[in-house]
């Protein structure tokens, strides 16, 4: 197969890799995160009425009526179901609910709640927090892993690239104002696995090689390296990407969010296997001293 | 890496035929618990609601130091010291103590052996912490104190919520506690929690007072208002019988007034009680208050001696149903609160279902052909790890009961999408190995020994990501994390035991074949 030079690109993609780092930094900081009701607290009801009688408008402004704070209302797969999210949760009135639909049935017709989630403040607090410290966690742990199997440079590649993208998925849910629930933190919690993964084959492969030859430069030797393992990472990629695609399309509203989030999450980890983590190794000038002076301690 | 002995070939067959068993036994019916096992669907797939409940423990810990004042004023009474001033405030006692005393009650709190104020010695701690200012002693709960206290109400919250649950006749609920003072409740199939909530939202405190006619009651008066908000009355403190003696409560109709009643019996000690009261209060109006609000108070005509009574209070059949349940199941300790609630609607489940199901169908498919289209036979030998690796998932998934949640569904789906990496990883390398050696044996045996390592590797990081969701996770998520990891384990099984076979098998007998991959 013919070589492709990914290594004459390492600057220019660090540059856009940096652009978009501080983007998505500047949203998240700024902008946040749209959090849901798993998060933030509040009611989300999916509904389902007849064809005819209702649009967002009628259901927002029925809503509106009730006193329930800050409504949202979204269509949710097809013309007949919504999601409306509010912020109260009045967990302690057994017939919260049950009112709610009897007022939106006067209104609107016939309406079947097809899910209800009510969450309380302190219930989403601790939620937050525990998707926050899974998160952190796994970092945690991916970390010391690489640590244990890999020189300190190799790490350190690794771990950059895997807040490359964890920072830059969680960017594109911020620009695009796209919900985090708790599937998203499962997803995040995934990609982190999957970018490991990929970088990790790629680097099995560069520390091969620095075995292998002593005289070839880091920076040829990651190209090297990345060229061998290439059709491995586009194979896997391509599959993994086919299962989430099909998620995407035909697994429901409900995943939605939660394969988008991987699918930009394999596109990112896939990316800085090659753009990241490669080039920290040549700035690093890792050479085969590196490793066969750790292997000798 | 390519020898097999006929021993592991035998007990690879029977492992993957056993396992796969029980993903087929999914689809049919067996007379035999054990031969007809299901995997069990999360709540968000067969549809039902999800609530969690805390404990209100502030009434608690106030009647809890209530009874302890009593206590300490007859404790410190016998032993002859004068204490005085009892006040409850901000969660503790403060009282005095006159002031040659105050180191004997200070080593009376102080005692390891300390019958006022119990000490444990597994944690040690006493029950209560105190603080002393000249004469004021300042008491409350230690931290383990506390801990024992909410141990206890939860216990007994969690037996009146089953009673309860129970007596509504859902199938299969799930009632766990959670921390110490959370109760987790699971109703699969419920579309309608909306009764379950009201019945698990009253503490169905029961109590008989008689209605005061003049303020100068030697227990003191309260000033209660009617269940409907129509009106107020003046009740005596004193309580004449409480929802405890209660034995058996139904509703019933009035054959005279032909109005709902809820009709209850008492027990002996009750039967006594109420017979004593009502022999002397013949002619007072007698207030049943539930909750603190007055249901009815009818005027006693005669005297109620066998245990046996009657509530009215404009009930519907439905309301008196209801409230006879509550009564017999009992109060609970403490308020509760409903601090989660996801309830799902069978027809979304059944959808969720069909939608996860469609997806693995073809995500399966295209991932199947690719491959195929990638590497031909070889593609075909990763293909039926790919299978072997699904039945074997389902299989472990159903043996074990685990619980399969929508997330869990996109776990499978994941899982199919990421097992060929192995193959692949494999595959590549033999092609890289038998660029440089002739002898494909050989070239197949270094490809798997090389690529080894790569393959644990980057397994185990996906692994370690799916075991921190595991812990970290609840509910749907917690699914997912399961089928993720169990999916992980099963397709290093099926890539390094049965692909391998096969491979082994087709290399051995092809040895000298051109391009063999």
């Amino acid at each position: 197969m013919k070589t492709i030079y990914f290594n004459k690109f390492y600057k220019s993609f660090n540059i856009l890799s940096g652009i978009l780092i501080i983007v998505s930094l500047v949203f998240l900081v700024f902008k946040g995160l749209n959090f849901g009701v798993d998060f933030k607290g509040g009611t989300l009801i999916e509904l389902r009425t007849d064809k005819s009688s209702a649009n967002i408008t009628k259901i927002r402004d029925s809503f509106n009526q009730m006193n329930l704070g800050d409504v949202s209302v979204k269509n949710f797969g097809n013309e007949t179901d919504f999601v409306v999210k509010f912020e109260k949760q009045n967990s302690n009135d057994p017939q919260f609910i049950e009112e709610i639909k009897t007022k939106l049935s006067n209104s609107i017709g016939t309406v079947d709640f097809r899910r209800v989630e009510n969450v309380g403040p302190k219930v989403s607090a601790e939620l937050l927090r525990s998707g926050v410290i899974a998160i952190a966690l796994s970092l945690a742990a991916m970390l010391l892993y690489i640590w244990i199997r890999f020189e300190w440079q190799f790490s350190l590649g690794a771990i950059l690239a895997l807040f490359h993208d964890v920072i830059i998925t969680l960017g594109v849910f911020s620009v695009f104002s796209l919900e985090i629930n708790l599937s998203i933190v499962a997803a995040v919690l995934t990609i982190v696995g999957y970018s490991m993964n990929d970088t990790v084959v790629i680097f099995d492969r560069v520390r091969e090689n620095l075995r292998k030859y002593a005289d070839i430069k880091i920076f040829e030797l990651t190209n090297i390296s990345i060229n061998e393992t290439l059709s491995r990472t586009i194979i896997t990629s391509v599959t993994t990407l086919l299962a989430l695609l099909s998620i995407f399309i035909f697994g429901g509203e409900i995943l939605k969010g939660f394969s988008l989030a991987m699918i930009l999450g394999v596109i990112f980890g896939t990316y800085s296997s090659i753009y990241i983590a490669n080039p920290v190794l040549v700035s690093l000038k890792v050479s085969q001293r590196t490793i066969v002076k750790e292997e000798k301690e | 890496m390519l020898y097999f002995s006929k021993l592991r070939v035998f007990s690879v067959l029977i492992f993957t035929l056993i396992i796969s068993y029980f993903t087929i036994s999914n689809f049919t019916k067996v007379d035999d618990e054990f031969f007809s096992k299901n995997i069990k669907l999360g709540l968000d797939l067969q549809g039902g609601s999800y609530l969690l409940l805390e404990i209100d423990n502030e009434p608690v810990i106030t009647q809890r130091l209530q009874s302890k004042v009593l206590e300490f004023k007859k404790f410190f009474k016998d032993k002859d010291i004068k204490v005085r001033n009892f006040v409850i405030e901000d969660k503790s006692i403060i009282f005095d103590v006159e002031n040659s005393k105050i180191e004997d009650v200070k080593s009376l709190l102080d005692d390891d052996k300390s019958e006022i104020n119990p000490y444990f010695q597994q944690y040690k701690s006493h029950q209560f912490n105190f603080e002393n200012m000249d004469t004021s002693f300042k008491l409350e709960f230690s931290d383990y104190g506390l801990v024992l206290l909410k141990n206890s109400s939860l216990d007994q919250a969690i037996e009146i919520v089953r009673r309860r649950v129970d007596e509504v006749g859902t199938n299969e609920p799930n009632i766990l506690k959670r921390g110490n003072d959370r109760i987790l409740v699971e109703l699969p199939g419920l579309d309608d929690p909306g009764r379950i909530k009201s019945l698990l939202g009253k503490t169905a405190n029961l109590t008989f007072q008689f209605i005061s006619s003049s303020s100068e009651e030697s227990f003191g008066t309260e000033k209660l208002s009617f269940e409907d908000g129509s009106s107020e009355a003046i009740v005596s403190k004193r309580i004449v019988l409480s929802g405890d003696n209660l034995m058996d409560a139904k509703p019933t109709m009035n054959n005279q007034t032909n109005e709902t009643v809820v009709s209850f019996s008492l027990d002996r000690v009750g039967a006594k009680k109420f017979g004593k009261a009502t022999s002397n209060g013949v002619g007072k109006r007698l207030a049943i208050v539930l909750d603190g609000k007055i249901i009815s108070a009818p005027e006693v005509r005669e005297p109620i001696i066998g245990g046996n009574g009657q509530i009215s209070g404009n009930f519907t059949f439905k309301s008196a149903t209801d409230l006879a349940l509550l009564l017999r199941s009992g109060a609970l300790p403490a308020p509760l609160n409903i601090i989660e609630e996801r309830t799902v609607g069978p027809d979304l489940g059944k959808d969720s279902i069909n939608a996860g199901i469609m997806s693995l169908i073809i995500g399966f498919i295209l991932v199947v052909a690719f491959m195929f289209y990638k590497y031909r036979f070889f593609g075909l030998i990763a293909n039926l790890a790919l299978i072997s690796n699904l039945f074997l998932l389902v299989g472990i998934l159903t043996l074990f009961e685990a619980t399969l949640t929508l997330p869990g569904i996109a776990g499978i789906i994941l899982t199919v999408g990421m097992a060929v990496d192995a193959n692949v990883l494999i595959f590549e390398r033999i092609k890289e190995e038998l660029k440089n050696e002739n002898n494909s044996i050989v070239a197949f045996d270094s490809g798997y020994t090389k690529s080894r390592t790569t393959i644990l590797d980057a397994n185990i990081t996906t692994l370690i990501a799916a075991v921190i969701l595991f812990f970290m996770g609840s509910g749907p998520i917690k699914g997912f994390s399961i089928t993720l990891g169990v999916g992980i384990l099963t397709t290093l099984f099926s890539v390094y035991f049965i692909a391998r076979l096969i491979t082994a098998y087709y290399v051995i007998k092809n040895k000298h074949k051109e391009k063999l991959i």
